[in-house]
């Protein structure tokens, strides 16, 4: 195991899962420790995003497919028939690859999900505003036109006003699918000295096709190919020395 | 290539734009001689008086007011209850149902209600409206049979605002742990309402000008009071416009009451469209996904 057992906040148990008829992921296995950056890298087609959107139950949206096994949140299987994967998603937040804020102004799509979840009152949601804000370092720059549409921001600017949007739930897992690859590289530069500031308050499980950025920005790095959980190790040593021929072929450049 | 060829290859090329151009021309050239030949003819009676005043001695004189009021009331009370239902059955269809055998019968049964003749609609308001549910000529019958006459035009728009709002919206609310009820009501219905509403209003301007689904559900021949319930009978353009032209006492002497109110019909049913068009404008202007 290459975690330490008692800082474990999620983990996947034997998961198989199935698009139709197409098993897109079998048999894996992998433990994700709390405050720690996780990456999940391997070719196009994988399974790596197939994996992070089981773990906030997202694949639930479509039609058709099927998991097999267990994920423990905090030692609960989140697809037990009781739990509500609306509960699921308000703890264990998510950023797509694409910036996605919604066409309201910065403020309320900040205060979007948490209004929906309960939170009244102007002071504390103006608070939560500034708090998420300055997490995701965007606060300096759109202090002053919180009124504005979100769509006027540039694409790393309406990035990180997404992971503000997530954190604003004040989840306890972060997942990033992916969350640079539609920026450019100064942009994608801030958000990696972001996730490195964000770990001390989260978990991240982050997806990414950029090998270099998994060896900057993350603890532990898993390898998949072909659906399958290649290898699992502290990132370091995945990159310098690989225990699996696979893992060396593809961070090599040999294949991907 | 030859120079033949290369002009060989020209002339079917113009030959083929000058077909396109000249079947738009035609469509243009039907549309300005509908409206040139009532503008002609109908500017005339246009007065004042003629959009104020009721119709006097037998419907020879006087205005339509009357006409222009039941029009707006059988118009509006068709799309209270044509867009609810429409905007909701859209929402079932596009973000709830599963595909599958029940959802492919229904949207056969919609289609087919598309394609249904507006005098069956009529029939059926009367057998059902107004006779069963004794709701007699009314105002209510009128609006409901329009409702339902202008109910595949609303879902057909709505679906199609529905599919165009980005999945992504969808994905990013449902991540923050917001239920799929909240997620229609809060972001799709809102970034959707717009084109809802431009096609909506198309649909409205289709069912302010229809006669066969009014005729036996709502209009009345004749009458100068203004209605106080829906409960009552009202005069409205379309079937005014029918009844000058067909029963009334003398059809000579009322023929430019009868290209008057054609005029203020059409007058409603572009400026209906105009704002449907100006909606549309506005939201494109603003759309930045």
């Amino acid at each position: 195991m290459v975690n330490q057992e008692d800082r474990i906040i999620i983990r996947t148990e034997n998961v198989n899962f199935y698009y139709g008829e197409f098993q897109a992921l079998t048999d894996v296995s992998m433990a994700f420790e709390t405050n720690r950056v996780t990456a999940l890298i391997g070719p196009s087609g994988c399974g790596k995003s197939t994996l992070l959107r089981l773990l906030n139950r997202m694949n639930d949206l479509i039609d058709g497919c099927r998991v097999e096994g267990r994920i423990l949140f905090e030692g609960r299987n989140i697809y037990e028939p009781d739990v509500d994967p609306v509960e699921v998603r308000r703890r264990i937040g998510m950023v797509f690859q694409k910036p996605n804020p919604f066409p309201k102004s910065i403020f309320n799509n900040i205060t979007y999900g948490p209004r929906l979840a309960g939170v009244s009152g102007k002071a504390d949601l103006e608070a939560l505003v500034e708090r998420s804000l300055r997490q995701a370092v965007l606060w300096d720059e759109v202090k002053d036109i919180l009124g504005q549409s979100a769509m006027m921001l540039s694409g790393g600017q309406q990035q990180r006003l997404c992971i503000a949007r997530a954190l604003a739930m004040k989840p306890d897992i972060l997942l990033m699918d992916e969350p640079t690859s539609a920026l450019d590289p100064i942009s994608t530069a801030k958000i990696e000295e972001l996730i490195e500031e964000l770990k001390k308050t989260y978990t991240i499980i982050i997806v990414t096709h950029n090998m270099q950025q998994a060896a900057r920005v993350s603890d532990f790095t898993g390898f998949f190919y072909l659906g399958k959980m290649i290898e699992f190790n502290v990132t370091e040593k995945i990159f310098t020395k690989p225990d699996m021929k696979q893992t060396e072929d593809y961070i090599t450049g040999r294949f991907g | 290539m030859t120079t033949t060829a290369i002009r060989y290859r020209y002339i079917k090329q113009t030959v083929f734009f000058g077909l396109v151009r000249l079947s738009a021309f035609i469509l243009a050239l039907a549309l300005g001689g509908i409206l040139a030949y009532i503008i002609v003819h109908g500017i005339s009676a246009l007065s004042w008086e003629f959009v104020t005043q009721p119709p006097r001695e037998a419907m020879t004189k006087g205005g339509i007011m009357p006409a222009i009021v039941g029009t707006f009331y059988l118009t509006v009370g068709a799309i209270a209850v044509g867009l609810p239902l429409g905007i909701v059955s859209a929402v079932y269809l596009t973000e709830y149902a599963r595909q599958g055998p029940v959802i492919r019968v229904i949207r056969i049964g919609i289609n087919c209600l598309a394609g249904v003749p507006s005098v069956v609609f009529g029939l059926f308001g009367l057998g059902f409206f107004v006779v069963m549910l004794k709701f007699g000529s009314s105002i209510l019958a009128g609006s409901l049979t329009l409702g339902f006459l202008i109910l595949p035009t609303i879902i057909g728009a709505s679906e199609e605002a529905l599919k165009s709002v980005p999945q992504t919206f969808r994905e990013a609310s449902l991540a923050l742990g917001v239920s799929k009820w909240q997620t229609i009501l809060r972001i799709v219905l809102p970034t959707a309402l717009p084109g809802i509403l431009t096609g909506s209003i198309l649909g409205l301007g289709r069912a302010a000008g229809e006669t066969a689904p009014i005729m036996f559900t709502a209009a009345a021949f004749f009458t100068a009071k203004l209605p106080t319930s829906v409960f009552d009978e009202v005069m409205a353009l379309p079937y005014h416009i029918y009844v000058l032209a067909t029963a009334g006492t003398n059809i000579e002497e009322t023929r430019p009451l009868q290209y008057g109110t054609v005029l203020v019909l059409i007058l409603l049913v572009l400026g209906i469209d105009l704002v449907a068009i100006l909606i549309r404008a506005t939201i494109r202007r603003r759309k930045k996904w």
